[in-house]
């Protein structure tokens, strides 16, 4: 596990992508086979079956370490990652021990099938026998989660550096249903004639966010508009008489939306679609928002009560593959027709619709259009080049999103926490308060927005104004107010004040603001009744 | 006499009733004694300052004209019914535990310390008393120094690698103290060895009250940039990335900190590379300090000050949180430490 440990640390400790690639596309020009396959699976989310609990680990960890438990729990969430936090408190070992990644893995998945006590002196040994990287890597395979910086693309372009073959084909062969156990480096990667597997999706293309006006994309007679809707992207794949979902994340979600189980019967195998699954009444006018939508992510299997209150369609916006062929290279405005044609006899039964385009002439036409978005339960534009092919990944240049501007709300900081991790050692996590008459009624924590020179001034600021403290929390002084931006609201008991925001993150230190004008229950009540 | 104790912490900072003087104070007083020379320990605006010999050439550097005596290591002196004196805490060259004596009582204020010599610092001296006063900046178990050997020779070894691909190797340490003690962990057959103003003058300083520091080259404008193969430049964090720092070429940036021991903070703050060396002592040394005052009565300052003292309190201690405006180990460029 040396050679992976290295690895790990050469893309762990580098920041440029350059340097990123050349380890991992070295280490995939001379790891074994089962090695790399093991190694793309890690990055890519195919993490081994968690072998032992979280909770039984800390037990263990802390024994050994010989400290009391409460003060691994302590110092957990400020390090912030539990397999570091292991690696940490456990005695430094001098030595190590280089048996291969798959050897590990395999020895993990055995301690999996037998019982707590073998599995207990299975992980004190390795953490005995396991020297600094490699037994933070070890922890981390049986916690799971290997998200370092290594992205599909950096990985493709590493794999297409140490193979020779080009990115867009390896980035294909790398989506879909494989698995170290039963693929093997040379179907996956190799053979000439990579068995076609009916599921595999293609690479989604993904838009850049547009920063200013559009009118700096040129003649707006070369661009097609649509909404930009606040739901899940998916491709629905039909091919041989079955249909596939998969989420932008290249998770198959088809047993997850039933509903789509019915497009067999309305379209051709051989189609490939690329759309926005949303949750839509059938005669309702616009999408019922995200917080709809919400109830039906992360459920496996849908009860029927909530088939019928929260059902869900494809909006598609794009064609992949017709008749079996790869449509990627077609213009767009030429997929688009076929789409239109091929959506225009769908019934109201089907649940795939297409997702309408804009009428625009002039740029400013584009704007007030976006002004409305939110009443059509849209969260902006999109703009996409009549002659732009699709794309593999996030490019610059053909497709973009004009997001709407966020909601804002000026709201005075009433706690704050230490962040953990890479913020150990700054107040990071803040709590947020609006005027109740004379009471701050708390309604949002955040912890993203500011600079790290303003996170400094503000924990300076936190250390000579706390009042109180409870634990890791400090109630400070209210005194500092800052605009709260956040993509939505709704209701919710459970909360004091009543709401509970989308992404609220500190947008502005409104270090011109009075306490007395920060904003007031009521301003979020009125935004509730609006948006909510 | 023995009904109040000998030290209090009052809004201006440690109080001794018994000779009307402060310890390290944030707010002004009429006579303060110094711990050391870093910025949260020795502020401006006192009416006397008490320090010693090896502390105050960098406290006047920093505060200009102040009035200011100094005392030397194990010297007692008496301030009206208490006697006082300073001991080697082993933070930075010169940086004293202050140990104050009232009747019968003893107490240290240790300011900031380490307990491991890092070759420069008068090493740290273990005090008996009754009442120990410690900050806890890295009061967890999470917080293990490796030898200061060992982490040398990461440096050495990163450096090299730099001046082999041809680029600068940039090493961000706040001038006082961290600068000092990595010049003379630095392997000077590697290449030369720059310095940025801020820490040159330090050295100047330091160098004038005979410590021994290698040779180093004062970046100045008329520096040649592209002169400096193979070089390795000491600078503040705040001018690693900069203007000043990008007229050297191709470079790689490195921080040293005992915060550089998490990887989140690693990963946020490192720029290329993060060693882990701090003037704070770790875990381990936080414990044996206290066991080897054979003091009961613990008071902590600063850092992981909560989660310290309940840890205390469970192993037999009697321990309590003392909010103070010292800072601990700063990532900044205006680095209090
Ligand atoms: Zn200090
Ligand atoms: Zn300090």
């Amino acid at each position: 596990m040396i050679r992976f440990a290295a690895l790990f640390n050469t893309i762990d400790q580098s920041t440029k992508t350059n340097a990123k690639v050349a380890a991992l596309a070295d280490y995939f020009d001379s790891a074994p086979d089962e090695d790399r396959m093991w190694t793309m699976a890690l990055f890519s989310g195919r993490r081994p079956k968690r072998a032992v609990t979280t909770t039984k680990l800390r037990e263990w960890a802390a024994e050994t370490a010989d400290i009391p438990l409460w003060l691994f729990e302590e110092s957990y969430p400020i390090v912030g990652d539990l397999a570091e936090t292991i690696a940490l408190v456990l005695p430094l070992s001098e030595t190590t021990n280089d048996d291969s990644l798959t050897q590990w893995i395999t020895r993990l998945r055995d301690a999996s099938q037998t019982d707590d006590a073998a599995r207990k002196a299975f992980v004190l040994v390795a953490w005995e026998t396991l020297g600094g990287t490699e037994r933070f890597v070890f922890n981390k395979l049986i916690t799971g989660g290997f998200r370092m910086g290594v992205s599909q693309k950096l990985m493709t372009r590493a794999l297409s550096k140490a193979t020779g073959k080009a990115e867009a084909e390896l980035a294909h062969r790398l989506m879909g249903n494989w698995h170290p156990d039963h693929t093997s480096w040379h179907a996956l990667i190799e053979a000439d004639d990579a068995a076609v597997d009916a599921s595999r999706p293609y690479p989604f293309y993904l838009a850049y966010a547009l920063e200013g006006p559009p009118d700096a994309l040129g003649a707006p007679e070369n661009w097609r508009a649509e909404w930009k809707w606040d739901g899940i992207r998916g491709q629905l794949i039909l091919r041989d008489g079955q249909h596939f979902v998969w989420s932008r994340g290249e998770e198959l979600m088809t047993d997850r939306f039933p509903e789509l189980a019915r497009s067999v019967d309305f379209l051709p195998p051989g189609t490939v679609l690329d759309g926005e699954l949303l949750v839509w009444h059938p005669h309702s006018d616009s999408p019922a928002s995200f917080n709809a939508l919400q109830k039906r992510i992360g459920r496996k299997t849908v009860p029927k009560k909530l088939l019928a209150d929260a059902p869900v369609v494809l909006h598609a916006y794009d064609l992949l593959e017709w008749q079996g062929e790869d449509l990627r290279d077609a213009p767009f405005a030429e997929r688009r027709k076929i789409l239109e044609e091929l959506c225009a006899p769908l019934p109201v039964a089907a649940p795939v619709r297409l997702s309408p385009q804009l009428e625009f002439t002039k740029w400013d036409e584009l704007a007030d259009l976006r002004d409305v978005a939110r009443d059509e339960n849209a969260e902006g534009i999109m703009l996409k080049r009549s002659d732009s092919p699709y794309l593999v990944g996030r490019k610059k240049g053909d497709w973009w999103k004009w997001k709407l501007a966020p909601l804002t709300i000026d709201a005075v900081m009433i706690y704050a926490q230490a962040g953990h991790g890479r913020r150990a050692n700054l107040f990071t996590d803040f709590t947020f308060a609006v005027w109740d008459g004379n009471e701050l009624v708390p309604f949002a924590k955040a912890y993203s927005g500011l600079t790290d020179a303003e996170f400094r001034e503000i924990t300076k600021w936190v250390r000579k104004n706390t009042l109180q403290r409870f634990g890791p929390v400090r109630q400070v002084t209210p005194h500092h107010v800052f605009e709260i931006a956040f993509e939505g609201i709704q209701a919710s008991p459970r909360h004091k004040s009543g709401v509970a925001l989308r992404f609220p993150r500190m947008s502005r230190w409104r270090q011109d603001k009075p306490l007395q004008e920060a904003n007031t229950l009521e301003d979020l009540n009125d935004m509730l009744r609006i948006y909510g | 006499m023995n009904s109040s104790p000998a030290l209090t912490f009052t809004e201006r900072g440690i109080y001794c009733a018994a000779g009307d003087f402060h310890i390290d104070p944030w707010r002004p007083v009429a006579r303060a004694l110094i711990t050391h020379g870093h910025a949260d320990h020795a502020r401006s605006g006192h009416g006397h300052y008490l320090a010693t010999h090896a502390a105050l050439p960098v406290m006047r550097h920093r505060l200009g004209d102040i009035d200011a005596q100094g005392i030397a290591f194990g010297e007692t002196i008496r301030i009206g019914d208490a006697s006082v004196s300073f001991h080697p805490a082993g933070h930075v060259p010169g940086s004293a535990q202050i140990r104050v004596e009232v009747g019968r009582e003893v107490w240290v204020a240790s300011g900031d310390y380490k307990t491991e010599p890092d070759g420069l610092s008068e090493p740290f001296e273990p005090l008996k008393c009754h009442h120990f006063i410690t900050e806890s900046t890295f009061g967890l178990p999470v917080f293990r120094w490796q030898a200061q050997t060992h982490v040398a020779a990461q440096i050495n070894a990163w450096w090299a690698k730099c001046a082999a691909e041809g680029k600068t190797a940039f090493l961000g340490a706040y001038a006082l103290g961290k600068a000092q003690r990595l010049l003379s962990m630095l392997d000077p057959e590697i290449g030369p060895i720059l310095t940025h103003g801020a820490v040159e003058a330090t050295n100047a300083v330091l160098r004038q009250q005979g410590l021994p520091l290698p040779d180093t080259l004062g970046v100045t404008p008329e520096t040649d940039h592209k002169a400096q193969k193979g070089a390795l430049v000491l600078a503040p964090p705040s001018a690693l990335g900069s203007a000043w720092a990008r007229k050297f070429g191709p470079q790689e940036t490195a921080f040293v900190s005992g915060w550089m021991q998490l990887r989140g903070v690693r990963r946020r703050r490192a720029g290329d590379r993060g060693f882990v060396i701090s003037d704070h002592a770790d875990w381990n040394g936080l414990l044996t300090a206290i066991k080897e005052t054979g003091a009961e009565n613990i008071y902590v300052t600063h850092g992981y000050t909560e989660i310290f003292t309940r840890y205390l309190n469970e192993n037999g201690w009697h321990a309590q949180v003392v909010p103070t405006e010292f800072e601990g180990e700063s990532l900044d460029a205006e680095g209090s430490e």
